[in-house]
């Protein structure tokens, strides 16, 4: 394990930044946002992002291709350019899982090269959390927030900075930053504080029990799912504040000279999601909401090893219009102990 | 603090489902917490003395659930209305967008609604425990305790309140309130009166952080087309992400333009923003252009009245005179 | 003599019943206005949606201008009334988040009015160039 002085912070994040884009969570008007690092740009203290850093690898909007129609022919441009290095500093436990669930779905065949060209690219410094705030449930997920992985981990000592490597990327980083050795007494102390918070967390008892690979027929047909979509408006905040929602669509923009074909993210609680040519296949605000939560908690493991969609950052309890979010889905359908 | 209580509430909500006067109830119902208050269909006496609340987070207003809810009910549903929600209610009358028989409307007074926001930058992370009373006082898992004083976290709309009149209803809970002067258009003025780069900065900032996820369009009272303009392939706009500043900028003018006249500034739009992007300044200059270019107009004040932008005076203001007298 | 490279590109919404005549009487008596203005003819001046507008400046419109009968004279009567009012307010709201004013305008021009009409489209083309390119309102994917 390696540590740093706070004062020497500046000085290792201009260091970092001379090899490769460096981003990390800055306040702008009362906001904490992953801003790209500069002079003069200090990380934040607040606990979490508003927006993931799921946009680093997966943007909200990216262009594929281009293709021009001249006669009878189609001239195709492949405008993709090379990933730069980046680095994103100050990733929480909850979004580091994220990335293995997005890997999960744009890594298998067919490979996203889109994606994986920016995985290749992006070295993710975590951040290990000492202040959960109440909406935060990434226990239920089994993931510990003291020991957040990602390629190189940091923890926020009172009295410094504390750097360990995951991987071979990380360790390869972490070696050109020259840090001093440390030992881990108070990485430890803060992670037995931290764990005591987190059992007091008003949602630590929250449970995945009656979700999973397996659950379909027998959640699928609940009535209290018309209860709970009662009041959804259908708008895409949930899905686009998720770090983990990753499902895209591809449009076509002309521009009057040529054809852009973009993919964007999606949202299925859109009514035109999935539509295809037979039409929707889901018509009513119910399926759509009943769409959302089955593929975290049910779908999403079916497919994956038992691992859910899911990874309990809070961002959805925190933003949506009406309230209504995945804890109280899981304790209404799944009837998870209080 | 609201001055009206839960209890008179539900007391109610109760007598009139079961003497059979209303079918369902549109009310509040508690969350997980005690701020993330979710607008929910009452159907029964249990539900009701369940989960029903009423307290300084219920800003939901109703009025547009009705479009929906009034079609599949089969009885008249009851609903609670603060001041603000009348004037929606009323617009969407005037609008025939949903059978005002169908519904059972009772106004209830409303001290302002605060904003869960304003609370989390005084008290900071891990809230535990809400109280509404004379303050609102907030426990902390880290053992903190906040005493705030309600005013000073109140909703930007409710800041700038403009009404505590309630404009229709079939019964009315507590006294009857008086529109009120209000400050809101002061923030417009003050970018008006900014350099245009300034202003131009202002709006690039603001409008560069939506991501497109609809809210202010799905949660607006004013907003009920059937189908969207945005949502619609055919109509050569759609489009599920900004995909650039052009789309950003043009999302938002269309949005506030399309309910211009109609918009009752009731402030839902900036209240569910999850980016905090304050909306509400592009409907209020629309209102206040209106209110200065054909005289003061509030829409949903009262129903049937003629919107003005489907009105008109032969000797209209010219485009050309919007700029004159107005320095820069 | 000064040559001007830059050229603005103008979009004209024209009324079918009176500008559009006007500017055929214009053409007519061989009054000069620039080649930059395209217009685009409409049945009544409200049939442009402020979408329109947003859109033309989208596909690279430097200025737009609206054209349409004098009020009292619409062909349907009060078409042109409720122009007038939508475009004050877009116009303000436009002005509002900084596209400049010069940009938009709304003019009255009768079929009798060819000379109004090069006059009008001279002037607005010589306002638009000096504010030069569209940067404010524009879309980056439709530049060429």
């Amino acid at each position: 394990m390696l540590k740093c002085s706070y004062d020497a912070l500046n000085g290792i994040f201009a260091k970092i930044a001379e090899n490769a884009k460096l981003y990390l969570p800055a306040d702008k008007d009362g906001k904490t946002d992953y801003t790209k690092w500069a002079e003069g740009v200090e990380w934040s203290n607040a606990l979490n992002t508003a927006r993931s850093p799921k946009d680093f690898f997966f943007p909200q909007v990216e262009d594929l291709m281009k293709f021009k129609v001249e006669g009878k022919s189609i001239a195709i441009d492949d405008i993709r350019e090379e990933s730069e290095d980046f680095v994103v500093f100050g990733v929480r436990a909850c979004d580091v899982r994220s990335f293995d669930i997005l890997d999960r779905v744009f890594l298998i065949e067919p490979y996203d090269s889109y994606y994986a060209s920016r995985r290749e690219h992006g070295v993710i410094i975590s951040c290990a959390c000492t202040r959960p705030t109440e909406t935060c449930f990434c226990k239920t997920f089994g993931i510990d927030c003291t020991n957040p992985g990602g390629d190189i981990t940091v923890w926020r000592c009172e009295d410094a900075l504390y750097w360990q490597a995951n991987t071979e990327k990380g360790e390869k980083l972490l070696g050109t930053l020259g840090l001093e050795s440390a030992d881990e007494s108070a990485v430890n102390a803060q992670k037995e504080q931290t764990a005591r918070i987190m059992e007091k967390l008003p949602l630590a008892k929250l449970t995945t029990e009656g979700f999973g690979g397996g659950k379909t027929m027998e959640l699928f047909n609940k009535p209290e799912w018309k209860s709970l979509s009662e009041a959804c408006l259908g708008c895409g905040t949930c899905t686009f504040v998720c770090p983990t929602c990753q499902c895209y669509d591809v449009k076509d923009f002309n521009t009057g000279n040529e054809i852009i074909r973009y993919r964007c993210w999606d949202s299925c609680m859109y009514s035109d999601f999935t539509k295809m040519a037979h039409g929707n296949n889901r018509l009513s605000q119910v399926e759509r909401f009943r769409q959302r939560f089955m593929h975290k908690l049910v779908y999403y493991p079916e497919n994956n090893e038992g691992i859910f969609g899911c990874v309990g950052c809070g961002r959805c309890l925190a933003k949506c219009p009406i309230s209504m979010n995945i804890v109280k889905v899981m304790k209404t359908i799944g009837g998870s102990a209080e | 603090m609201q001055k009206i209580t839960r209890d008179i509430l539900v007391e109610k909500a109760v007598s009139l489902l079961e003497n059979g006067t209303v079918c369902c109830v549109l009310g509040w119902k508690k969350g997980e917490f005690d701020y993330d208050v979710t607008p929910a269909l009452f159907e029964s006496k249990e539900e009701i003395e369940k989960d029903f609340v009423y307290d300084d987070f219920c800003g939901a207003n109703f009025s547009k659930y009705l479009v929906k809810k009034t079609i599949k009910a089969e009885g008249k549903i009851l609903v609670f209305l603060k001041p603000c929600d009348t004037y929606s209610f009323n617009q969407l009358l005037t609008e025939h967008r949903f059978d005002r028989e169908k519904v059972y409307a009772i106004g209830i007074p409303c001290e302002g609604m605060a904003d869960i926001n304003k609370i989390r930058a005084i008290a900071g992370d891990g809230i535990s425990e809400i109280k509404c009373g004379e303050k609102i006082v907030v426990d902390t898992i880290y053992g903190d305790k906040h005493e705030i004083d309600a005013k000073d976290v109140l909703l930007e709309r409710c800041i700038n309140c403009k009404s505590k009149k309630h404009v229709n209803y079939d019964e009315l809970l507590g006294d009857e309130g008086e529109v009120i002067e209000s400050n809101r258009f002061d923030e417009v003025a003050r970018l008006e009166a900014m350099t245009p780069d300034e202003r131009f900065a202002f709006w690039q900032n603001e409008l560069s952080r939506c991501i497109r996820c609809n809210a202010c369009r799905d949660v607006c009272p004013a907003c009920t087309c059937e189908k969207c303009v945005f949502d619609n392939p055919k109509s050569g706009v759609e489009n599920k992400a900004p995909a650039n500043e052009f789309e950003e900028k043009m999302f938002h003018i269309i949005r506030a333009f399309h309910v211009a006249g109609r918009c009752t500034d009731c402030g839902e739009c900036s209240r569910v923003c999850p980016q905090h992007i304050p909306l509400h300044l592009l409907n209020r200059k629309f209102i206040k252009d209106i209110d200065s270019f054909y005289g003061e107009y509030q829409a949903g004040a009262e129903v049937g009245s003629r919107a003005p932008l489907v009105n008109y005076t032969t000797n209209d203001l010219e485009p050309s005179e919007v700029f004159e007298g107005r320095g820069e | 003599m000064q040559v001007k490279e830059y050229k603005p590109l103008i979009v004209a919404f024209c009324c079918n019943w009176c500008s559009y005549a006007g500017a055929d009487l214009a053409g007519n008596n061989r009054l000069n206005y620039p080649a930059d203005v395209k217009i685009i003819r409409v049945p009544c001046s409200c049939r442009v949606n402020p979408m329109f507008v947003l859109r033309a400046f989208q596909r690279g419109a430097d200025g737009v201008i609206l054209c349409g009968c004098h009020p009292g004279d619409c062909h349907y009567t009060s078409g042109n009334y409720y122009t007038r009012r939508r475009m004050a307010l877009l116009f303000s709201m436009l002005d509002y988040l900084c596209i400049e004013r010069e940009r938009t305008r709304v003019e009255w021009v009768s079929a009798a009015e060819g000379a109004k009409f090069a006059a009008t489209m001279n002037d607005f083309a010589e306002k638009v160039a000096a504010l030069g390119e569209n940067k404010r309102l524009e879309d980056l994917r439709c530049k060429k």
